[in-house]
């Protein structure tokens, strides 16, 4: 495992380019483009202002840049430099800006959710949608680039309108049953579009692309409901966690729960891997931990070596008292990820959140739980096999796969906190990002198997 | 009541004098009680005659006396008067026989005092007895009493504190549907203003909209340097009729692929269940065959004919093609031809653990049995033939000694005969040992024996053991056919196990039965074996295991099928066990008993040459 050197990163925006040959970071009112391999810098670009938000066009010719401060979005085109885009919203303001899976559009959602606005590089027509819903997920492209299913709300009420992407023509409009819809996501099919209320109620909706209603499912009432939703890459499974701390899995063809997976604060099975990390004593020896809490202050340059160990079961983990009193308590799911290759569920229970959870979807029960020392930050599937890397807003970053475990220190001096993490197209390289600066790692897969294969060795 | 209570007291008295006149043994309380009695009597008596009779008043006294007496009964005192006139003489022997007589009289009525008085002392104790008992079972009324309404006290408290619990629960219910009402009339408040907010900020953002887009903004606009060319190179088309039919056109087509998709893939996995469930079937027709015989020869019942069926329904199910029949009717077939044979081997399943468990029972007591009256037998015939021995010797010696005898009388003839006499002595001395000999030998092979029975019986016990787990882990192994082959090689290796240990036994037991035929094993999993049989030992060996497995085979096939009816198929799938358990046992010992050297591979096998 290599890592690269660190470079400086601010608002963690970072982004491979789809076809994977590019990084784009922003550094202030700066957005540099460098060579996924090599890292030179391959362009430079500057914007008028401070870069709140970045993505790359689908074909990876462009990238935008959202100054939302400004209500701007400036593109710029990586085949010609000279090229360049502004797009003023005025004074109806920006809040989201994003591509149109075509790579010719821009969808830029104004202030108050008045509307968005679609702006071609092709030609100089505008369209507009009225109505957009201000909600957590409102907005989703299929996977194919086809369709764009967009929420809603007229007259207090929830509404999905589907549009075709190629010509923007509303294709089909219809309510949806919720009280106030959260969100709504595509299956990666692009046939099934999931549609979930907020919190307040449990509600899961699935509508056929037609606009048919397929099936609602309701787990329970009264307490609060779904928290975060996910698709497994097959379309087969829509993982559905809650804020009772479960994770409720829906098949694809009664559309009904399947099971049921609970994110128990001790574990007894002793099928269950349950990796701990542990600290690595310091080689200066006890006299110097004493003088430094365990990671709260960790600095880096203290930051002690850990290791994963293998604990016995039963294990206890570590569980947060959630603060009943306050609004979004820190309980229930709130992260759900499939591995691409559809065999694992990733999860994290907000009120246990040192751990990781990963479940084994072919046998719809626990394969292995990963505690960390501190709260898990990010998690995020290898998109070529099934790896995940995880950070937890130390200067390690943790990888995991079916094999085992490993706990890999970032190297370099300075307070490098990896806050956020992406994974290169290839599943090769992996960028880390703090919140100054970003480094990239590279996973060369031999060595990688093998430090993970050796590590498990050492503990079982 | 109360009279009786002061009866009872002054008895209580009486007896508590009695009792505290001490620890007197019995005898001398009866005495006593006696002189008790007596005395004042006496007393009485005396002073009664001090004042009665006196020397002037003999005559009246006289007179009254032999009145009272007449009175009672008793014989006149006086003599019988001659005549009127003449004084009646007293009768002496009249007034001695009335004297003795009351004395005797007397006599017996102190008896009958004393008796009665007893008899009262131990009525009196009976009754201090029972009294006491009353007082007892008063006492124990009078508790169980409490202690009832102490119990009705206590089951009152509860019940009532089990109204209060019920009253608690109900308040609670209550509570419950009133926060549940309150939290929904909240809640759709809640909505309500919400919606009421919603509106006004609708309104709000009308307004908005209208003020920030219709003033012609200037600034909102896009600057780009020239337009770029669409990703897939086509121009921008008007938005007609045509493209919005086109779209619905294309999402139908894109839902139709998805739906045939789908389709397929539940094709495919049905095709794959169908397949699963056709193995299945086959495998338990295999597996079955050879146990139909059985029910077929003892009676036309059903289960015979259930399996006919079966064998039609294979039939048919394998000559078509039965995956592209519609599903209907395969799975109809399918269904139930599974499910019929699913019933068989649970029945047999069922009898093969009857009789297992039968066998150790019975089945080995019942040989056991056996063997021991062969031992006797034998030993009978040995001690026999020993009694026999030594009554040869007994006469001999006899002989021997008339021999002596004769010697001894007749001087002159024994003198001719003493060389004789030694010569011959000499001979029967051998002979004596000889037989002496004899008889250790005869002891020697009688223990020997015995102890051959002793092990003989252990090995048979062990044996059954053996191949009563061997049967049933087979069959529990014939019924999971989902991990068929990881099943089929532990099994296997089981099988193996048991044939190494039971080996021993297999040589010392008479081979009597002919190895046929249950067939044991899936034909996926033989092949399988089969494939690893080149690396495996030479004939020698193959004859050793094979002939375990005959034995263990030979074994179930007693239980169930008679050996002239199992077919040359069958006997094909025993060799192919026969295979695998070769191909397990690399390392056997022995060398073969016979040249067989034959092909394993061959469907005919059976010459079982053995001994």
């Amino acid at each position: 495992m290599n890592f690269s050197e660190v470079f400086k990163l601010s608002s963690l925006l970072c982004k491979f380019s789809p076809d994977g040959k590019y990084l784009a970071s922003c550094v202030q009112y700066r957005l540099v483009v460098r060579d996924a391999n090599t890292l030179q810098v391959v362009q430079l670009y500057t914007c008028l202002d401070q870069i709140q938000h970045i993505e790359w066009s689908a074909d990876s010719l462009f990238i935008l840049c959202a100054l939302y401060k400004r209500g701007l979005v400036q593109v710029w085109s990586l085949e010609q430099p000279e090229w360049h885009c502004k797009i003023d919203e005025g004074s109806a303001g920006l809040v989201a800006s994003c591509w149109s899976p075509d790579g010719r559009h821009i969808l830029n959602t104004t202030e108050f959710h008045l509307r968005i606005t679609v702006w071609s590089l092709c030609t100089k027509s505008v369209s507009y949608i009225k109505y957009p819903k201000a909600c957590q997920q409102g907005l989703a492209f299929t996977r194919d680039g086809r369709y764009l299913a967009l929420a809603e709300r007229r007259d207090c009420r929830d509404y999905v309108s589907i549009f075709v992407c190629s010509d923007w023509q509303l294709l089909r409009h219809f309510d949806t049953d919720t009280q106030d819809l959260a969100g709504i996501e595509w299956a990666p099919n692009g046939c099934v579009l999931a549609a979930w209320d907020s919190c307040l109620e449990y509600k899961v909706l699935l509508y056929s692309l037609d606009g048919r209603l397929l099936s609602t499912y309701c787990a329970y009432e009264w307490s609060l409901g779904i928290k975060s939703v996910a698709w497994s890459p097959s379309s087969q499974f829509l993982a559905v966690g809650s804020y009772d701390g479960k994770v409720r899995v829906l098949n694809h063809v009664t559309w009904k729960m399947i099971t049921e997976f609970g994110h128990p604060a001790t574990i007894n099975n002793p099928k269950i891997v349950v990796y701990k990390e542990a600290e690595k004593s310091p080689p200066l020896g006890l006299g110097h931990l004493a003088f430094l809490p365990p990671r709260a202050v960790a600095g880096p340059l203290s930051s002690p070596e850990s290791k994963y160990e293998i604990a016995e079961v039963p294990v206890s983990l570590q569980t947060l008292k959630p603060a009943a009193d306050r609004a979004n308590p820190r309980i229930g799911v709130g992260a759900l990820a499939f591995s691409p290759d559809n065999y694992f569920l990733a999860t994290r229970n907000d009120n246990i959140p040192n751990a990781v959870w990963v479940w084994d979807v072919q046998k719809l029960r626990l394969f292995a739980v990963l505690e960390q020392l501190s709260a898990v930050r990010a998690f995020q599937w290898d998109p070529r096999q099934p790896r995940l890397a995880i950070c937890t807003g130390g200067s390690k970053v943790y990888l995991w796969s079916p094999a085992g475990c490993v706990s890999v220190q970032v190297p370099g001096e300075g307070d490098f906190q990896v806050l956020s993490l992406c994974w290169h197209l290839s599943g090769d390289s992996l960028a880390l990002l703090g919140k100054d600066h970003f480094c990239l790692c590279f996973l060369e897969t031999e060595e990688g198997v093998g430090t993970a294969s050796g590590q498990r060795g050492d503990h079982t | 009541m109360g009279d009786w209570m002061t009866v009872t007291d002054s008895e209580n008295k009486n007896i508590s004098q009695y009792t505290s006149e001490t620890k007197m043994s019995p005898s001398s309380l009866y005495s006593q009680q006696v002189l008790c009695s007596s005395i004042p009597l006496s007393k009485n008596v005396h002073s009664f005659f001090s004042a009665f009779c006196t020397e002037e008043n003999i005559e009246q006294s006289i007179a009254y006396l032999d009145q009272e007496l007449t009175t009672f009964g008793f014989p006149s005192l006086y003599e019988e008067s001659k005549g009127k006139e003449t004084k009646r003489e007293l009768n002496i022997v009249a007034v001695l026989n009335c004297m003795n007589e009351l004395l005797v009289l007397q006599r017996k009525n102190l008896l009958a005092q004393e008796n009665v008085e007893t008899q009262n002392l131990k009525l009196g104790s009976d009754m201090d007895h029972l009294q006491n008992c009353y007082a007892k079972l008063k006492e124990q009324l009078e508790n169980s009493r409490r202690e009832m309404i102490g119990l009705q006290e206590r089951d009152r408290q509860l019940q009532c504190k089990n109204r209060n619990l019920h009253q608690l629960l109900k308040n609670e219910k209550d509570e419950v549907q009133k926060l549940q009402n309150i939290i929904a009339s909240r809640a759709t408040q809640y909505n309500h203003d919400m919606k009421r907010k919603e509106r006004e900020y609708n309104k709000l953002k009308e307004r908005l909209h209208q003020l920030v887009m219709n003033k012609k903004d200037k600034k909102i606009a896009m600057e780009v340097l020239n337009y770029v060319g669409r990703a897939d190179g086509k121009r921008g088309s008007w938005r007609t009729g045509k493209t919005e039919a086109r779209n619905e056109d294309e999402m139908y087509k894109i839902l139709l692929n998805d739906y045939e998709y789908r389709q397929k893939q539940i094709l495919m996995e049905n095709a794959e269940l169908k397949k699963v469930l056709q193995q299945m079937k086959k495998e338990m027709i295999s597996l079955l065959s050879p146990q139909k015989q059985k029910p077929r020869e003892r009676a036309d019942d059903s289960t015979g004919t259930v399996i006919s069926d079966v064998e039609e329904d294979a039939g048919e199910l394998s000559r078509e093609s039965m995956w592209d029949l519609s599903c209907e009717t395969v799975r109809e077939q399918l269904t139930n031809s599974i499910r019929k044979q699913w019933r068989i081997l649970k029945s047999h399943v069922e009898k093969l653990d009857n009789q297992v468990s039968k066998v150790h029972l019975e089945g080995f007591s019942d040989e056991d049995m056996i063997s021991r009256q062969d031992h006797e037998q034998e030993t009978e015939k040995l001690e026999l033939e020993i009694q026999h021995c030594k009554e040869m010797i007994k006469t001999q010696q006899q002989l021997l000694q008339q021999q002596l005898a004769t010697a001894c009388d007749d001087d002159t003839t024994s003198l001719l005969r003493d060389c004789y006499l030694l010569e011959e002595k000499e001979r029967l001395k051998e002979e004596w040992s000889l037989f002496k000999e004899q008889k250790k030998n005869f002891e020697k092979e009688r223990r020997s024996f015995t102890e051959a029975a002793i092990r003989l019986g252990l090995e048979r016990k062990a044996f059954e053991e053996e191949r009563a787990s061997w049967l049933k882990q087979q069959f529990l192994n014939m019924t999971t056919f989902d991990h068929q082959n990881s099943e089929n090689v532990k099994l296997f290796s089981a099988f193996s196990g048991s044939s190494d240990r039971d080996n021993p036994t297999a040589h010392s037991r008479p081979r009597q039965k002919k190895p046929h035929s249950v067939s044991d094993g899936s034909p996926v999993c033989t092949s399988k074996l089969a494939r690893s049989l080149p690396a495996s030992p030479s004939t020698s060996d193959f004859c050793q295991t094979r002939s375990c497995v005959s034995e263990h085979s030979g074994s179930v096939s007693a239980l169930n099928v008679t050996p002239e009816e199992s077919r040359p198929s069958q006997a094909g799938r025993e060799c192919a066990d026969q295979k695998w358990s070769v191909a397990s046992r690399p390392g056997s010992q022995e060398g073969c008993r016979s040249g067989c050297s034959l092909t394993y591979t061959n469907s005919h096998v059976e010459k079982d040459d053995l001994p």
